[in-house]
């Protein structure tokens, strides 16, 4: 574990495997969360996501590899790193028979570095950043699912935290729900906090990550910076036009030879990144007189990201 | 935190009745025993109240005792773990071995408050209902009231005791699994099983170690002269308990996998 690792990594593994019977579940996964960031941890149902989670945090053992949690090693060091990570682990969990309040201390006292005099102030204030005040004192079997996530993150929250890992935060959250934890995560990233976001929803790690991570089939199969991710792709360009034979020549002269599709007055293609400026096009275009209704040049969305990473269908978690 | 929960309120209230049905049941029925019949101390109850207390101890220790001990105990791990809160209590962080001694003292503080709750509602029921007064013992001498408190005071003691090896099986079984009621249910099938060994004369040769075979013999303590002999014999015997159980509880759940 050198120095440069731990200042510059919230999480870091190396070959970090999990094994169940003869299956690798998480198979030799090099994590690299680097601090300051909100990194989205996509992968598909079953791919091996909360596993790792599960490792990081200590509650699973590791078949093999390694792991650094803020700089500790795990387990040996969880004393240390723990009470400075905050978690949502597949779902929050509490005592039925206590009120959101009473769960919140029952959690707070366990934690031994919390402060028994500071806990009043620090429970009031998590439940009011995620707006469960007047719920407070109701039994928590009472609560909806929604408030129950909530009171989770709230719990996530009882500390100053250097890093929240927050496993599916929105199951079960209706849409202003979830876009409050949206706006909640881009608040906490802003104190400067690093959020590790698992999830299986494209839109919610698109809106606010800076970094990306994609699991499939327990391996890794790709990781970096969103720009990174996108850069490394090809371009979408999209063309509207009555004078798609004309088009078609237009494009296959500027050396746009790969599959061109043609549906009715648009015409499809996909190009590498970074080969032709879109205004080098639309000029070669108009010269040669081709009308255009529309034209359109983007990288592909995560979405078409995603899928091309992990496969299609619902057969892809092994 | 357990005394929180209505199923323990629920528990004691129900240790609650044992004397008090037996007292009730002896007062209505009027009827004197014939001494030695019926449950050990019962004849004695209607001329002194204190028995009460004795007899219903009697009558919940084989059963009732341990089946409440069996649904702490079994609870411990295993009803953090079905309810997923075991996740969150070990990344507060919560070091697993502390996690485990602190669970097995809770269970260690139901098993005195469940006695505790057994004879003080015995004594309380019978001085109600019957004459209180010096105790004649097992020995055939009588003490004053006093002393006859102290004795029920060693007779909480010794049953509290008792117990307290089968509350360390109870957490044991609870870390094998995430379904409580099934630790609940093998920690009383194991508490039966060794009172019927313990009733076989032809296994006579392991009766001393079952964790069942002091359980009655808190009536040593009522004779003269007081020997603590029984009492620390059932002090050694639910330590060894505790400790196999606590290692095996200890190895089991230090390097468990928790994926509840």
């Amino acid at each position: 574990m050198t120095l440069h690792r731990e200042v510059e990594y919230a999480i870091s593994t190396n070959g970090l495997t999990k094994t169940f019977g003869s299956i690798n579940v998480v198979d030799g996964i090099d994590l690299r969360v680097p601090r300051g960031s909100v990194f989205g941890f996509l992968g598909p149902n079953g791919s091996g996501k909360t596993t790792t989670i599960r490792m990081l945090l200590g509650l699973a053992s590791m078949s093999a590899g390694d792991v650094s949690l803020l700089g500790h090693p795990v387990p040996n060091g969880l004393a240390r790193s723990l009470p400075r990570v905050g978690a949502l682990v597949e779902g929050p969990a509490f005592y039925p028979y206590l009120s959101g309040r009473d769960n919140l201390n029952r959690f707070d006292s366990a934690d031994r570095e919390a402060d028994p005099l500071t806990r009043t102030a620090r429970v009031e204030a998590a439940l009011a950043r995620v707006g469960l005040t007047a719920a407070a004192s109701k039994k928590v079997h009472a609560y909806s699912l929604g408030m129950k996530q909530r009171l989770g993150i709230a719990a996530a929250l009882l500390q100053p935290r250097e890093l929240l890992i927050l496993d599916e935060p929105t199951n079960g959250l209706d849409p202003q729900g979830t876009r409050e934890v949206r706006n909640l995560v881009r608040s906490l990233a802003n104190e400067g906090i690093t959020i590790f976001l698992s999830s299986h929803l494209l839109a919610e790690i698109e809106q606010i990550c800076s970094h990306l991570a994609v699991m499939s089939g327990g391996s890794l199969v790709a990781q970096g910076s969103i720009e990174d991710l996108s850069r490394s792709g090809v371009i979408n360009l999209t063309l509207v036009t009555p004078d798609t034979a004309q088009a078609l020549g237009t494009l296959r002269s500027l050396g746009v030879d790969v599959d061109i599709d043609v549906d009715g007055e648009t015409l499809r293609a996909q190009l590498p990144a970074g080969q032709l400026a879109p205004e080098a096009i639309v000029e070669a275009l108009v010269e040669s007189h081709v009308g255009v209704k529309s034209f359109t040049m983007e990288p592909p969305s995560l979405e078409d990201r995603f899928v091309s990473l992990t496969g299609e269908g619902f057969d892809v978690a092994r | 935190m357990m005394f929180r929960r209505r199923r323990t309120w629920a528990m004691l209230a129900t240790i609650a009745l044992i004397p008090i049905a037996l007292s009730v049941a002896v007062k209505l029925s009027g009827a004197v025993l014939v001494p030695g019949s019926g449950a050990p101390f019962l004849d004695r109850v209607s001329h002194n109240g204190l028995f009460v207390a004795f007899t219903a101890t009697v009558l919940a220790i084989p059963l009732f005792l341990p089946l409440t001990i069996a649904v702490v105990a079994g609870d411990t791990i295993a009803g953090e773990a079905s309810a997923g809160t075991l996740r969150y209590l070990l990344i507060a962080p919560v070091n697993r071995v502390r996690l485990l001694v602190v669970k097995y003292l809770s269970a260690a503080v139901f098993a005195a408050v469940a006695v505790t709750t057994l004879l003080l509602t015995g004594l309380l029921v019978g001085s109600l209902l019957f004459p209180v007064g010096p105790v004649t013992l097992l020995s055939g001498n009588v003490i004053p009231l006093s002393s006859a408190l102290l004795r029920v005071a060693l007779i909480d003691l010794y049953v509290t005791v008792s117990l307290l090896g089968l509350s360390a099986l109870g957490l044991f079984l609870s870390t094998l699994t995430v379904v409580p009621v099934g630790a609940m249910a093998a920690t009383v099938i194991v508490s039966t099983v060794m009172q019927i060994l313990g009733s076989l004369p032809q296994v006579t040769v392991i009766h001393p170690v079952l964790v069942s075979y002091y359980w009655l013999g808190f009536a040593d303590v009522l004779r003269n002269p007081l020997t603590y002999g029984s009492l620390m014999n059932n002090v050694l015997l639910q330590a060894c308990y505790i400790a196999i159980f606590g290692a095996f509880s200890y190895t089991r759940f230090s390097g468990k996998d928790i994926l509840t």
